[in-house]
């Protein structure tokens, strides 16, 4: 290979080095920066905006929610001072913030386990369809490409009081209707979003069916094993690592819900029965100015989660690997 | 031509009916809802009962269309959003080959460290960053209210650089070797080679990166106060959230934005659902 030519281009494009374009540079070059430094020049784009998004801002994160940290003019010089833990103890004994994190926990109680089931149900019975495959496989997938925005409009429009649910259930309808009643608020909402995410779940089971050896199928089969056995003794230990994968993102989702509350009950109503803490994050940290406290907030919840996804691959994952 | 002889694990007549009625009612609780939206955002009064599922000429009219974009200025937001959406294409598809050809064709230190970095991206919850960020790029840069304030967080997007380092992968190594043994210099093996070999990867990352910031609401919601700056989702969530309660039919004008602001990507998901088949480019799309 022509490494020549390969020096030449980014030895010409790169500006850094004190020794000019000499010869006797390259080898140098190379041995700090590998065989092909033009892979560096390629990916500083990409590690600039890495650092500019990502990492300068997840320690900024860390330092605001360990600092009074206030919102002044640009160019002003403040003091922030140095507060310690107190805007962790601050969220942790806010019972709005207890309430948004307890909601979070109704929300996963009622989704995770709805779409755990219902994605693999599915799946299974698209796995061996031949017609209509690809019709199927684009209505459970269009609710979950489709703006959030646009489809809270519609289920606000099925769910309203005088909506087309309550037309459906008669004097079965809740009252007060779904999304203003303080009990069914959150379970509205797991639902709106196990209905909107669950066509992703099903494509990723679909891709994990694919993986059962199929002559588990066969000797279930020869064992005597029918349809309902051999779903329960060889797809669903078939698939466990499918469904580690479902609970961790589900649990994710549920810990970043905002647009739902926020429009689907008009910000977290009724009384904060459906505040997210996210929500709490925006109302406390950009509305009221509190940033430090929002950082904190936010900081809790990850650790939470990650918290969560860990005893979910400990406990759902087995002991494969 | 049913298969006579029994295959494990086939279906009974009746367990196959089960399985096409549990499907065909799956799809049916999915579809529905959106031609729900469509007879809605049509009807003159809202139709509640079960009568207005169907449609009916004496209630069908173009109005709430009409009334939404005297609200929100419908041209102005699906600019803002095709704005939003086509930088943040463009930025993904320039610098993601880029950073995806390097990850996957040359060697060079840090080459590891990078693409860990692309996957550990994914993990991190938007929301934790949230704040800092609002801080930095309204507060800091003075980046509020500007079309770069909103791109630059979702300007090259992790999971299509991941995506292009896979296609990339794949490329016979000896298709590389024989540009350069003709003397192709890299930037052409790139260009002349390697990007056309790799056109359905392209594909792919268009449309996920695409339908991305397209359905995006939060971010945009906290940089952009002005209307005349704001994607449509953020322009129909403050409709929806403040404004609606003084609209003669609030529930038709809301469906009509809702079906403006779904239509481009469901056109563009149903055009392009072959490209969407597998499961890692999931996590791209968000919304």
């Amino acid at each position: 290979m022509s490494s020549e030519t390969l020096d030449r281009s980014a030895g010409a494009t790169r500006p850094r080095g004190a020794g000019g374009g000499s010869r006797r540079r390259q080898p140098a070059l190379q041995r700090v920066l590998g065989k092909h430094p033009l892979g560096w020049l390629l990916s500083t784009p990409y590690l600039i905006f890495l650092a500019v998004v990502f990492a300068y801002p997840l320690f900024f994160a860390v330092y605001m929610s360990l600092h009074d940290y206030f919102f002044s003019a640009p160019g002003a010089v403040v003091e922030r001072p140095f507060v310690g833990l107190d805007n962790y103890v601050a969220a942790l004994t806010d019972p709005a913030v207890l309430r948004s994190f307890a909601n979070v926990g109704i929300f996963l109680i009622i989704n995770v386990p709805l779409t755990v089931v219902l994605s693999l149900v599915l799946a299974t019975a698209l796995n061996k369809v031949v017609h209509l495959r690809t019709f199927y496989r684009v209505s459970y997938y269009v609710p979950y490409v489709t703006a959030s925005v646009a489809v809270v409009a519609v289920w606000l429009f099925l769910f309203s009081g005088g909506g087309l649910v309550n037309t459906l259930l008669g004097p079965l309808a809740p009252e007060p209707s779904w999304l203003i009643n303080p009990s069914l608020a959150m379970p509205t909402i797991a639902l709106f979003v196990t209905w909107k995410q669950l066509g992703f779940f099903i494509l990723l089971y679909l891709a994990a069916l694919q993986n059962v050896p199929n002559e588990l199928y066969e000797s279930a089969s020869t064992d005597g094993a029918g349809v309902m056995r051999s779903f329960f003794s060889v797809t669903v230990p078939g698939v466990r690592s499918a469904t580690v994968l479902v609970l961790v993102l589900s649990t994710i989702t549920g810990a970043n819900l905002f647009t739902e509350p926020y429009l689907l009950t008009g910000g977290g109503g009724p009384n904060g029965a459906s505040a997210s803490p996210v929500l709490i994050m925006y109302q406390q940290g950009l509305q009221q100015g509190k940033p430090g406290f929002a950082a904190a907030i936010g900081v809790i919840l990850v650790i939470v989660v990650l918290i969560i996804a860990l005893l979910q691959n400990r406990f759902a994952g087995g002991k494969e690997q | 031509m049913a298969n006579q002889h029994r295959v494990p694990g086939q279906l009974t007549r009746g367990q196959a009916a089960l399985r096409s009625i549990v499907l065909a009612l799956g799809a049916l609780v999915f579809l529905f809802p959106f031609y729900y939206m469509v007879i809605g955002s049509l009807q003159t009064n809202p139709d509640t009962s079960l009568g207005g599922i169907f449609p009916n000429p004496a209630n069908i009219t173009g109005e709430n269309y009409v009334a939404i974009n005297e609200r929100i200025n419908l041209y102005s937001g699906l600019l803002n959003s095709g704005i939003f959406a086509g930088a943040v294409v463009l930025g993904t598809i320039v610098f993601g080959i880029l950073a995806g050809y390097a990850l996957a064709v040359l060697q060079w230190r840090g080459r590891g460290t990078t693409f860990a970095l692309a996957l550990l991206v994914q993990v991190i919850p938007f929301q934790l960053l949230m704040i800092p960020l609002y801080v930095m790029i309204a507060r800091d840069y003075n980046l509020g209210d500007t079309h770069f304030g909103m791109i630059l967080p979702y300007l090259i997007n992790s999971t299509a650089v991941i995506i292009f380092r896979q296609y990339f992968l794949q490329v016979p190594k000896e298709l590389f070797d024989a540009a350069r043994i003709d003397g192709a210099g890299e930037m052409r093996v790139l260009l002349q080679v390697a990007i056309p070999l790799v056109r359905p990867a392209l594909v792919t990352a268009i449309l996920l990166t695409f339908i991305g910031p397209w359905n995006e609401f939060l971010w945009p919601f906290l940089i952009t106060k002005e209307a005349s700056l704001q994607p449509l989702a953020v322009s129909l969530a403050n409709y929806i959230s403040t404004i609606a309660s003084s609209t003669a039919n609030p529930f038709g004008a809301m469906l009509a934005g809702a079906v403006v602001l779904a239509a481009p990507v469901v056109v563009l998901f149903i055009i392009g659902q072959r490209f969407f088949i597998s499961t890692d480019i999931g996590s791209g799309v968000k919304g």
